[in-house]
C-alpha cells in the first residue's frame, strides 16, 4: 500500500463521494473557535543552530533538585537493562498486532506482563491497553455502570484530583452521575474517606449505586480502610474499585484481597521514568466474572495443533476493531512498550527486590517526617501512611517557590492541587522512594527550616497575593493544632 | 425446512407462542452463519424488550452480532443452560438453544413477522 500525504485529486474525489464542495463544509459542524487555525511556524533554521537553540531551551529545566514531588508520579531505580531491552529493534516499533498470532514474541510480553499485574493486584483479569492511571480509572468505573445497570458512581474526594476531572469528562459525555464522598475533616482519620457518608448515600434505594471508587493510599498517601468500604459497596450491591500504586501492592494487600471487583491505577511506577506528558500506563484488572465488561487487549495461553504452547489475542468481541461504536471502549491503545518495560523492571526486580523498593521508600519517608519535625514542621493528617504525606507549612506556596530556587522540590502545593479541599491551604504534599537520600532530606530540612525562618522574621509584603490567604488559613491551622494537643 | 409453527424476523431469530409466553431464539441458519458460538448475553428477568430493537449479544468465535426482539414484552424466563453450553445455539437452535421467555404485550406485533415461507424464501436469496 502506497503510504502518503492526500493529493489535491484524492481530496476531491471524496468530497465528491460525500456531495460537498470544500473542506470547510466538511467541517462546519465544528464551532469556528474550536477549529484548529493554520499553524504559524517561524521561518526554518539550519539544524545546526536550532539545536543550540533547544539545548539552550532544555538547559533552563532544573535537574539537578532534591525532589519530593510524588502526587501519582514516583521516581524509582531503573536498571540500565530495561532501556537497553526496550531498544531492540524487535520491541521498539511494536505496534497493535491486527494479525497477532504470527507475532508470538510480542503477545507473550502481554502475557507476562498481564501475569505480573495479576500477582500484584491478586485478580484474575489484566487488560494491557490504557494510556494511563486516570483513564484506566475511568474506564473501571464505566465497567460497574455496565454490569450493574446502574447509572451513578462514587469516587472518594482522597482520589487524584486529576482522575475525578477525567472521570467527570468520561461520565459527562454518557449521562451517567458521579458524585463525591468527602473526607473525614477531623480526628484520627481526617483525611481519609468518609465510610459513615459513603454508607448514607449508598442506602439511597431510589438511586441505587453501580460502582465505588477508593484510593490506595490516597491522594494524601495516606492508608485507607478498603476492606470495609468495599464491604459497604457490596452490601449495596454495588461493584468495588480500588485505585492502587503497583508499588505499593508489594507491602500492602492487594485488591483481590480486600474483595475489589476492579482495580485501577498509574504503571509509571514501574520502571518508567516521571515524564511530562508521558506516555505512562493505565493498569486495569478485574474478577473473572467481569472480564466481558473490561477493554482492551486481554492475551490468553494456549496451546497450538502440534500441541506447543502459544500465546493470542482473546475475548475480541469486547474490542473496538470488532465491535465498533459499541466497544467495551473505544479510548484504548496498543502500551505494549510500556507494558513491555513494567514487565522488565518487575522481572530485573524480582519479588523481594519489589519488596525491597516499596520497604525502603516507607522508611526514607519516616526520616523525612522526622527531619521536618525537627524545624517544626509536622504532618498535616494523623492516619497511617506508606511513602508519601502531607506537612503543615505556614505561607506553603511562597515557601515551595523559594525552595525551589534553593535547589529543593518540595512536593506539591496542596492549596494549588486540591484548592476546593478545606482545611489544605497550608500544606506540602511530599514523598520519598528508594531514590530519596539522606543528604536530600538534611537538605530539606535545613532549607526549610532557613526559609521559615526568614519569611517569619521578614516583611509580609513580599509574599503577594498569598498574603490574605496565608494570614487567615495559619490561624486555623494553629487551631486545630492547639484542638488536637 | 425451518419449523412452520414459529414466526422469524429478518435478522434471524424465531418465535414460538405458548399462550401468553413467547420463546425466542435465533435460526439454524443464523447459528451457521456465526460459527461455534461462545458466548450468549441476555438481559436479566423482569427487563422490558421491544420489538426489533436489540436484546442480547451473541458470540462465536468468528465475529459477534446483536440479537433483535421479534416482539415487545417482558422477559420472564433465561436460557441459563447457555452460560455453561453456548453451542447449544449450534446444536439445536430451535430447541434447547432457545435464548429468553417474554411475556407478550402485543400479540398483534406478530402480523410484522415473516412466517416459515417467507423466512425460507429470505435466507434462500441470501
Amino acid at each position: 500500500m502506497a503510504y502518503g500525504p492526500h493529493t489535491p485529486a484524492d481530496r476531491q474525489r471524496m468530497l465528491a463521494a460525500l456531495g460537498m464542495r470544500s473542506v470547510d463544509e466538511l467541517f462546519a459542524d465544528i464551532p469556528e473557535p474550536l477549529r484548529a487555525s493554520p499553524l504559524r511556524l517561524d521561518p526554518p533554521e539550519p539544524e545546526q543552530l536550532l539545536m543550540q537553540r533547544l539545548a539552550g531551551l532544555a538547559a533552563r529545566n532544573k535537574v539537578e533538585l532534591a525532589s519530593f514531588l510524588g502526587a501519582g508520579a514516583y521516581r524509582h531505580f531503573s536498571p540500565p537493562m530495561v532501556d537497553q531491552i526496550l531498544l531492540r529493534g524487535e520491541w521498539y516499533t511494536a505496534y497493535t498486532p491486527y494479525q497477532p498470532e504470527v507475532s508470538q514474541g510480542t503477545l507473550q510480553s502481554i502475557y507476562e506482563y498481564e501475569s505480573l499485574i495479576a500477582e500484584l493486584v491478586g485478580l484474575d483479569v489484566v487488560s494491557a491497553s490504557h494510556y494511563d492511571g486516570a483513564a484506566a480509572t475511568a474506564e473501571a468505573a464505566l465497567m460497574t455502570c455496565r454490569a450493574t445497570s446502574r447509572g451513578t458512581v462514587l469516587v472518594s474526594r482522597a482520589v487524584h484530583p486529576h482522575y475525578r476531572e477525567v472521570l467527570r469528562t468520561y461520565f459527562d459525555g454518557a449521562g451517567l452521575g458521579l458524585e463525591e464522598i468527602p473526607l473525614v475533616g477531623d480526628g484520627p482519620e481526617r483525611g481519609s474517606t468518609d465510610l459513615a457518608a459513603m454508607k448514607r448515600r449508598l442506602a439511597e434505594a431510589d438511586d441505587p449505586v453501580a460502582g465505588v471508587v477508593v484510593a490506595q493510599p490516597n491522594f494524601y498517601g495516606l492508608l485507607e480502610h478498603m476492606a470495609e468500604a468495599s464491604r459497604l459497596a457490596h452490601a449495596a450491591g454495588a461493584l468495588f474499585v480500588a485505585v492502587v500504586e503497583p508499588v505499593s501492592l508489594a507491602v500492602l494487600a492487594p485488591p483481590g484481597a480486600y474483595g475489589a471487583d476492579i482495580a485501577a491505577g498509574e504503571g509509571q511506577a514501574l520502571g518508567i521514568p516521571p515524564q511530562y506528558g508521558g506516555p505512562y500506563l493505565g493498569i486495569l484488572a478485574c474478577t473473572d466474572s467481569l472480564v466481558r465488561q473490561i477493554p482492551g487487549r486481554l492475551v490468553g495461553m494456549t496451546t497450538d495443533v502440534d500441541g506447543k504452547r502459544a500465546y493470542v489475542m482473546t475475548l475480541q468481541a469486547r474490542e473496538q476493531h470488532i465491535r465498533r461504536e459499541k466497544a467495551a471502549s473505544n479510548i484504548c491503545t496498543n502500551q505494549t512498550l510500556l507494558a513491555l518495560a513494567a514487565s522488565v523492571w518487575l522481572a530485573a526486580l524480582g519479588p523481594h527486590g519489589l519488596r525491597d523498593v516499596a520497604a525502603l521508600g516507607a522508611a526514607r519517608a519516616a526520616e523525612l517526617e522526622a527531619a521536618l519535625a525537627s524545624v517544626g514542621v509536622a504532618r498535616v493528617h494523623a492516619g497511617a501512611y506508606l511513602n508519601e504525606f502531607a506537612v503543615s507549612v505556614p505561607n506553603a506556596p511562597e515557601v515551595h517557590r523559594r525552595l525551589l530556587d534553593r535547589g529543593v522540590l518540595a512536593g506539591l502545593v496542596l492549596a494549588e492541587a486540591v484548592p476546593d479541599e478545606p482545611g489544605l491551604a497550608d500544606a506540602l504534599l511530599v514523598c520519598a522512594t528508594e531514590v530519596t537520600t539522606g543528604d536530600d532530606v538534611a537538605t530539606f530540612a535545613r532549607e526549610l527550616g532557613l526559609v521559615l525562618a526568614e519569611i517569619g522574621s521578614g516583611p509580609a509584603s513580599n509574599t503577594g497575593n498569598g498574603t490574605g490567604a496565608a494570614t487567615g488559613d495559619g490561624t486555623g491551622a494553629a487551631r486545630s493544632v492547639g484542638a488536637r494537643a | 425446512m425451518v419449523p412452520s409453527d414459529l414466526r422469524y424476523t429478518k435478522d434471524h431469530e424465531w418465535v414460538r407462542i405458548d399462550g401468553d409466553t413467547a420463546t425466542i431464539g435465533v435460526t439454524d441458519f443464523a447459528a451457521g452463519q456465526l460459527g461455534d458460538v461462545v458466548f450468549v448475553d441476555l438481559p436479566a428477568v423482569g427487563k422490558a424488550v421491544e420489538q426489533f430493537a436489540t436484546f442480547g449479544v451473541v458470540e462465536s468465535v468468528k465475529a459477534v452480532s446483536d440479537l433483535y426482539a421479534p416482539l415487545s414484552g417482558e422477559v420472564v424466563d433465561v436460557n441459563a443452560d447457555l452460560g455453561g453450553k453456548p453451542e447449544l445455539v449450534n446444536s439445536d437452535p430451535f430447541g434447547d438453544g432457545w435464548m429468553i421467555r417474554v411475556k407478550v404485550g402485543d400479540a398483534a406485533q406478530l402480523e410484522e413477522l415473516l412466517d416459515a415461507a417467507g423466512y425460507e424464501k429470505l435466507t434462500a436469496e441470501a
